[in-house]
Formats: C-alpha cells, sequence, structure tokens
C-alpha cells in the first residue's frame, strides 16, 4: 500500500514537469530580463518581493518626493519592457515582461491603468539597454 | 508634517535652537538656509514653500499656459466640455461699470489649508511638506467630495479608461486630479509647464518660486507690490497670489 501511495506520489510530483519540458501543453511564461547585470537584487528575491519593493518606493515618491530611479516603476518599465533588438514592448504584447508573467500567474496587476507600460522616448540608454548591458558583461568578463 | 531626521541632524551641527531656516549669527544678522535643488534621495520639506505670482497686467488673452499644462499632463478631451478634465483654465473678469477686462489663469491655488483635504474620506487628497497640494491616485476612490469642497473648481474626475499616458504624469479612470504644480519639474530643479510657456510664448506674467525664502523674486515681488488671494475671506493661505485683481 505504502508503495503503491509513494509511486502514485512520484508520478504526480513529476507530471507537470515533464508537461513543460515537452512544451505546448502548459504555456510558460517569456522571463526574459532585458539587463544582463543585477539592477537591484537577485533575481530570486525580485521574482517574490518586487511588489513589496516598488509598493514603498512608490509611497516615498507621491509623499516624501523622493525621486532615486533604482526602484522606480519608470525605471524598471525603461529597461524590462524591451525586446531583444531594444525596441519598446507594449502592454498588448503577450511578450512584455511584465505581462508575461503576471498572465502565467493569473495576478491582475492595475499599476498600467494610470502608469504608462512602455519606455520612455528619448531617454538615453533605453533603446539599447539591453545591448548596454551585454557591453558591461563582456567587459566584466574581460 | 513631522520634522525629517536629517534637518534635525543638521541644526545640531549648526549649534542649538534654531527656528526653520533662519539662523541668528548676532543681533540682527540672520543667515538664511539656501533654498538649492534637492537631490533625487531628499525628502521636500517644509523650510520650502512653493507659489505661484500671476500678473495679470502681463497676462493676455492667449492660453499658452493651459496648452502647455495639457501637453505636459496629457490632458486631452473628448470634446465634452461639461465632463472633460481640465487643471487649469483661462477666467476673463469685466468690471461691469468701467468695463475693464482681466484675463487670468485659474488652476488649484496650493492651499495651505485645503479644504480638499479635509473633506477626504480616505486621504488621498494631501498637502506635501513644500506645500503642493495633491491626489494620491492609489488610494482616491472617486467620491469627488473634494471636488465639491473647492472653491477654485480646480479639480476634475477621469470618467473614462485612458492609455498612453506620460510617463511622469499617471492619470487614470475613477480618481480626481487637479493642478499638481509640475512636481516632477519642481523636484528636478525645473519651473512648472506653464511659467515656462508663459515665459517663452506669452506675457512672461507667471513667477513660480519658493514664498518662504526672502531673496527669492517671488517674495521680494510679494513684499513690493500688492497681490491678491482669491477669496481671501475664506483664509486659506493661498500658495497662488494675483497681482492686479
Amino acid at each position: 500500500m505504502l508503495r503503491l501511495l509513494s509511486t502514485l506520489l512520484l508520478l504526480l510530483a513529476t507530471l507537470p514537469a515533464t508537461a513543460a519540458e515537452e512544451g505546448g501543453r502548459v504555456p510558460l511564461p517569456v522571463i526574459d530580463s532585458g539587463t544582463a547585470e543585477q539592477c537591484v537584487e537577485p533575481v530570486e528575491f525580485m521574482r517574490r518581493n518586487h511588489m513589496e519593493l516598488i509598493l514603498h518606493q512608490r509611497d516615498e515618491t507621491v509623499y516624501r518626493g523622493i525621486r532615486t530611479k533604482q526602484q522606480s516603476l519608470r525605471n524598471c518599465i525603461n529597461c524590462h519592457a524591451v525586446d531583444a533588438a531594444g525596441q519598446p514592448v507594449s502592454l498588448d504584447d503577450p511578450q512584455h515582461f511584465c505581462v508575461s508573467c503576471h498572465r502565467y500567474a493569473a495576478v491582475k496587476i492595475d499599476c498600467f491603468q494610470c502608469h504608462s507600460g512602455t519606455p520612455e522616448e528619448g531617454v538615453p540608454g533605453v533603446v539599447g539597454a539591453r545591448a548596454w548591458s551585454r557591453g558591461l558583461a563582456m567587459e566584466s568578463a574581460r | 508634517m513631522s520634522e525629517q531626521p536629517i534637518d534635525r541632524y543638521r541644526r545640531r551641527l549648526l549649534g542649538g535652537a534654531v527656528a526653520a531656516g533662519t539662523l541668528t549669527l548676532a543681533p540682527g544678522v540672520f543667515l538664511h538656509r539656501i533654498a538649492e535643488a534637492k537631490t533625487d534621495a531628499e525628502p521636500v520639506t517644509s523650510i520650502v514653500r512653493w507659489g505661484l505670482l500671476v500678473d495679470t497686467g502681463k497676462c493676455s488673452d492667449c492660453t499658452a499656459c493651459v496648452d502647455a499644462c495639457r501637453e505636459e499632463h496629457g490632458w486631452h478631451g473628448h470634446d465634452r466640455p461639461r465632463s472633460d478634465a481640465q487643471w487649469i483654465r483661462k477666467v476673463e473678469l469685466r468690471d461691469r461699470s468701467t468695463g475693464r477686462r482681466v484675463s487670468l489663469p485659474m488652476m488649484c491655488q496650493h492651499c495651505a489649508e485645503p479644504p480638499c483635504v479635509d473633506v477626504c474620506p480616505t486621504g488621498a487628497s494631501f498637502k506635501r511638506a513644500d506645500g503642493i497640494v495633491l491626489v494620491d491616485k492609489h488610494i482616491c476612490i472617486g467620491c469627488r467630495y473634494c471636488m465639491m469642497a473647492c472653491p477654485y473648481k480646480a479639480r476634475s474626475f477621469v470618467h473614462e479608461d485612458l492609455t498612453d499616458q506620460k510617463p511622469h504624469s499617471p492619470r487614470g479612470k475613477g480618481t480626481v486630479e487637479s493642478c499638481t504644480l509640475c512636481v516632477h519639474r519642481v523636484d528636478a530643479g525645473q519651473q512648472p509647464a506653464c511659467v515656462e510657456a508663459c515665459a517663452q510664448d506669452g506675457g512672461g506674467a507667471l513667477l513660480f518660486g519658493d514664498l518662504n525664502d526672502p531673496r527669492s523674486a517671488i517674495h521680494q515681488a510679494l513684499a513690493t507690490f500688492p497681490s491678491t488671494q482669491v477669496r481671501a475671506d475664506l483664509g486659506l493661505d493661498l500658495g497662488v497670489r494675483y497681482r492686479g485683481l
């Protein structure tokens, strides 16, 4: 009985993984961070806690006028909402950095009812942020 | 607004009890804190109070300030004048007996005692330490009490879904909004969009600056010439003053 149960559990545990690996049955989010360098915190921390950082920065900016760029939503978007060629990605595009993961996790966000979800025009380093960070990575590898 | 730790530290450093912004070196000699542009990491303080002086003598029929504001914050309407957002508008006054006409821009007056803040049930309507009255749209529930409380009809409600908002000026359906005194520009050490546009394309009728700083142009103008607060009888201590009304 115990053996049967453990086999069943093992089967259940491996099932989603295989399905995902085979591709197609479970649609996975497109997580492409856009920049090669760590900007704020390690990826694992950011995946779980990005909303806390953004919420904190939101109140600091609105009430106290603190406009440091590193944790501002605007700065996140400027670097992340670009495609591999460094071109802006719109919110309607399922490949959008925020949208792809939030669709997968079925977590509805209302940030973009008011905030712009695409990079600012004419901000230096926005278009081609990826190329820029690649250059950085190459430099540090040297 | 509570005192920021950094200011307490600075005052201690300067040696003892000092009234906000003014240091007494010797009897009759004062050293005023220089209003430098703040860095991004510094919070706003009540040492400065931002204000605007409108010289109606230089204000003509043009709408440079309104156009610049609309462009800066993207409040393009839907051709529905009764419900479209309007952060700033031109008002024309006419003296019935003499026929004298005065044109002036009217917007949020950035009261020191704002009625919109008094009536807000969620605390979304608030006044920043430096005197700028804002709406925290994250917690605004769109009840519009503030719109009814404002004696200047300065606030608007967003009725429609919006797209393509300006990155520096988030706006959204179901929230109330008004002139922010271009807080994003002020924090970066710039002038509000209307002031810049008036100097460029208008008559240079708008003067922006720190009301608390005795060396600022606006403080000196207010100290030299008579000026008016609209509906001064309400005792709201306005940040926007008019000359020649």
